[in-house]
C-alpha cells in the first residue's frame, strides 16, 4: 500500500499553494471584512480551468481525478475557507450531478460551461422547513404543457445569487412521499425565479449565502435532471461527492491554523523563551498534527474511493465527520496557543475558527454523517 | 514556428543558506525551481505560441531528477521537452554546459531559441549567448520584450538607462530578463498532460556529436576555487556640498585611502 502522492498530484499541491498563497491569501481578511464574493478570484481560477478539475475534456474539463480536486479545495482553504467552498459548492454539488445524471444535451449546454468556467453553480435543496429533514421538500414542480412551473423557495444556498445555473429540487408527486422529489437544472434569469435574503454569516462570510424564491417560474421540461421522481436520491448521491468536497475544506481550514500556530509559538516569547519550548504546547501541536493528518488520510482515501468504488457514501461520510470535528478543535486550539492575539483579526486564526463551525453542519450535519456510518457498518 | 526554451532547474535562492564553512549552497531539503530568467523566457515563448501558433519545445542538461522542471514546463504548455543527461556531462562550467546543449539543439529544429539571462546560482549570464556563438546564430541578450513579425523578430534589449530596438532574422537566440514578464501558472489538466501524455526525449552522451575533451569537467576550463557571501557594507558617509567642494573632498579621501 503506497501513501505517497504521484508527481503529479504532488505538482498539483504545488500549483494550487503557490495560487492560493500569491492570489488568494492577501484577500481573505478583506472578503472576511467586507463579506463581499471574491469576484476576481473567481475569474482568475476560471481561466485557469479550477472549476472544472474533475470534469472529463470532452466537456471542457481538466481530466484529474477526485484526489486533485480535493487537494484544491484544500490549498484553497488552508488560506480562505470562503474561495474554497465556492469551488466545492460549484464542483461537486452542480457540475458532478450533470455529469452524473444529465443527457447529453443537457452536458453540452451547461456541464461544458461550468466545467471551463464560464458559469457558476450551485445546488438548492435546503428549505425552511427542510434541513436535515430534507425529504420533506415544499417546493412544487407542476407539469403544464412542454414546461415545469415552479414555486417555493430554498434557503442556506451557496454560491447564491452570483450562480448562472443551478439544481433545484421540487415535489413533483406529493402522494409518493421521496420518490415524488425531482431535480431540475434552472437558469439564473428565469422569469420567475428572483433571490431573497443575503444570509449574514458567522464565518464562510465571502460566500455568498442567499435565499432562492420561485413564483411560477417556467422551465422547458428538458431541464428535468435524471428521471421524474428520481429526484432524492440524485440529492443524495450529489451529497456525497460534495461531502469529500466540504472535508477538503475542513482539512485545508485545519492545515492553515496548524500552519500559522506553529509559527507563531517559534516567534513569541514568554518567561525568557519561545513558547513552542514548553511541554503544553509541544503537546498540543503534537496532537493537532496528527489529527490534521489522520483527517488527510480519510479525506484522500474517500476522493479516491469515489473514483474506483461504485459506492463510496461511508468513505465520505467518515471523512466529513472527522475533518470536520477536527477543523473545529485544531483552529479552536490555534486560537488558545495564539492567547490574546488570537482574538484579534490582526492573526488569522480566529476566522478560520469562525468558518470551520459550518464544516461540522452543511451538506449534511455531523450527526447525519453518523447515520450513514451507522447505517453502513450495522 | 519552432521556439526551443533553454531551462535549468535550480535551487530556490530564497530558501537556501550557505555553509558557514565551506561557503558553498546548503541544496539538502532546498525546493528546486525553473530558473526564474528561464521561465520568463518560458512564458515569452508561450505568448508567441498563443499568438502565432507556434510549438514550443524546452531543453534542459542536468540529472535526471530535471525532468521534474521539464514536466512544469509543459504544464504552463510547452509541447515537448529534452533532457540532457549522463554522467560524462557532470561538472561542467559555462563553455562545457554550451558546447553539451548546442549539440543536442543541432538534433533538434529552432527557428527561434530562448534561454535565460542568467541563472541564480551560477549568475555568470555565459551560457546563452556561448549557445548561439557554437550555433553560429545572431545572439540578442537582455531582452525586455520579444515580438516576432514574419521571419523577423523584434527585441527591446535593455540596457542601464536606455533600451535599443533590435530586428534579427531567424534562427536567432535571445535571452530573457526575468522581469519581462509574469510567468502563467500552470493548469491542472496540463499537469496531468505533462505526466500522463507528452514526451520527454533523453539525450545521453552518445546520442550527441561531441568530442569528450569539450564536455563535462574535461571541457571546463574554469572551475569555481570558492565561493563566499558578501561581506555587508556600511552605510558609509554621505556629504552634500557644491562640485568644486565636492571635488576637493572626494581627492582628499583618496590620498586618505592611499588610492593617489
Amino acid at each position: 500500500m503506497d501513501f505517497s502522492l504521484s508527481k503529479e498530484h504532488e505538482m498539483a499541491r504545488t500549483l494550487f499553494r503557490d495560487f492560493a498563497e500569491t492570489e488568494v491569501k492577501p484577500l481573505a481578511q478583506e472578503v472576511d471584512e467586507t463579506e463581499e464574493f471574491p469576484r476576481g478570484t473567481v475569474a482568475k481560477m476560471n481561466k485557469l480551468g479550477f472549476m472544472g478539475i474533475p470534469v472529463g475534456k470532452e466537456y471542457g474539463g481538466q481530466g484529474c481525478d477526485t484526489l486533485t480536486y480535493a487537494m484544491c479545495v484544500e490549498e484553497l482553504s488552508r488560506v480562505c475557507g470562503t474561495t474554497g467552498v465556492i469551488v466545492s459548492a460549484h464542483t461537486s454539488l452542480c457540475a458532478e450531478p450533470i455529469k452524473k445524471f444529465g443527457t447529453e444535451e443537457q452536458k453540452q449546454k451547461y456541464l461544458v460551461p461550468l466545467a471551463k468556467g464560464e458559469k457558476l453553480g450551485a445546488f438548492g435543496l435546503t428549505e425552511p422547513g427542510a434541513g436535515t429533514d430534507a425529504a420533506g421538500q415544499q417546493t412544487k414542480a407542476i407539469l403544464d404543457g412542454d414546461e415545469y412551473v415552479l414555486n417555493g423557495s430554498k434557503i442556506f444556498i451557496t454560491n447564491g445569487k452570483e450562480a448562472d445555473i443551478y439544481i433545484i429540487f421540487a415535489m413533483t408527486d406529493k402522494s409518493k412521499g421521496t420518490k415524488g422529489i425531482s431535480a431540475f437544472i434552472v437558469e439564473k434569469g428565469t422569469k420567475g425565479f428572483t433571490f431573497g435574503t443575503k444570509e449574514k454569516k458567522m464565518g464562510i462570510r465571502g460566500s455568498a449565502t442567499y435565499e432562492l424564491i420561485f413564483v411560477d417560474c417556467r422551465i422547458p421540461k428538458e431541464n428535468l435532471l435524471g428521471a421524474i421522481g428520481k429526484g432524492f436520491g440524485i440529492a443524495m448521491t450529489t451529497l456525497d461527492g460534495g461531502r469529500i468536497g466540504i472535508a477538503s475544506q475542513a482539512l485545508g481550514l485545519a492545515q492553515g491554523a496548524l500552519d500559522s500556530t506553529i509559527a507563531y509559538v517559534k516567534e513569541r516569547k514568554q518567561f525568557g523563551r519561545s513558547i513552542s519550548k514548553f511541554q503544553n504546547t509541544q503537546f498540543e501541536i503534537a496532537d493537532m498534527a496528527t489529527k490534521v493528518e489522520a483527517a488527510r488520510l480519510l479525506v484522500y482515501k474517500a476522493a479516491m474511493a469515489k473514483d474506483t468504488q461504485k459506492k463510496f457514501s461511508l468513505e465520505a461520510a467518515m471523512a466529513k465527520l472527522y475533518a470536520a470535528e477536527v477543523a473545529m478543535e485544531v483552529t479552536t486550539k490555534a486560537v488558545q496557543l495564539h492567547g490574546g492575539y488570537g482574538y484579534t483579526r490582526e492573526y488569522d486564526v480566529e476566522r478560520m475558527m469562525r468558518d470551520a463551525k459550518i464544516t461540522e453542519i452543511y451538506e449534511g450535519t455531523s450527526e447525519v454523517q453518523k447515520m450513514v456510518i451507522a447505517g453502513s457498518v450495522l | 514556428m519552432k521556439i526551443v526554451v533553454c531551462i535549468k532547474q535550480v535551487p530556490d535562492t530564497n530558501e537556501v543558506k550557505l555553509d558557514p564553512v565551506t561557503g558553498t549552497l546548503i541544496r539538502d531539503g532546498v525546493p528546486s525551481i525553473i530558473n526564474p530568467d528561464d521561465k520568463a523566457g518560458l512564458e515569452a515563448a508561450l505568448a508567441l505560441k498563443d499568438q502565432l501558433g507556434a510549438t514550443v519545445s524546452v531543453i534542459t542538461m542536468g540529472p535526471m531528477q530535471a525532468d521534474a522542471v521539464l514536466r512544469e514546463a509543459m504544464a504552463m504548455g510547452a509541447d515537448d521537452a529534452y533532457l540532457v543527461t549522463d554522467r560524462a556531462f557532470g561538472g561542467a562550467d559555462t563553455l562545457a554546459t554550451s558546447t553539451t546543449l548546442a549539440a543536442a539543439l543541432k538534433k533538434i529544429n529552432y527557428d527561434l531559441i530562448i534561454a535565460g539571462r542568467q541563472a541564480i546560482d551560477g549568475d555568470t549570464a555565459q551560457v546563452g549567448p556561448q549557445i548561439a556563438e557554437h550555433l553560429n546564430i545572431p545572439n540578442v541578450s537582455y531582452a525586455e520584450d520579444i515580438k516576432v513579425e514574419g521571419n523577423t523578430v523584434i527585441v527591446k534589449r535593455q540596457y542601464e538607462d536606455r533600451y535599443h530596438t533590435v530586428k534579427v532574422q531567424m534562427p536567432c537566440l535571445v535571452t530573457a530578463l526575468g522581469e519581462m514578464n509574469t510567468p502563467r501558472y500552470m493548469t491542472p489538466g496540463g499537469i496531468f498532460d505533462a505526466y500522463r501524455s507528452k514526451e520527454v526525449t533523453i539525450f545521453t552522451r552518445a546520442d550527441l556529436d561531441v568530442e569528450d575533451s569539450t564536455i563535462g569537467l574535461k571541457g571546463s576550463p574554469t572551475k569555481v576555487a570558492q565561493s563566499f557571501p558578501k561581506s555587508v557594507k556600511a552605510a558609509g558617509v554621505k556629504v552634500t556640498m557644491d562640485s568644486e567642494d565636492a571635488a576637493d573632498y572626494i581627492v582628499e579621501k583618496l590620498k586618505e585611502k592611499f588610492v593617489f
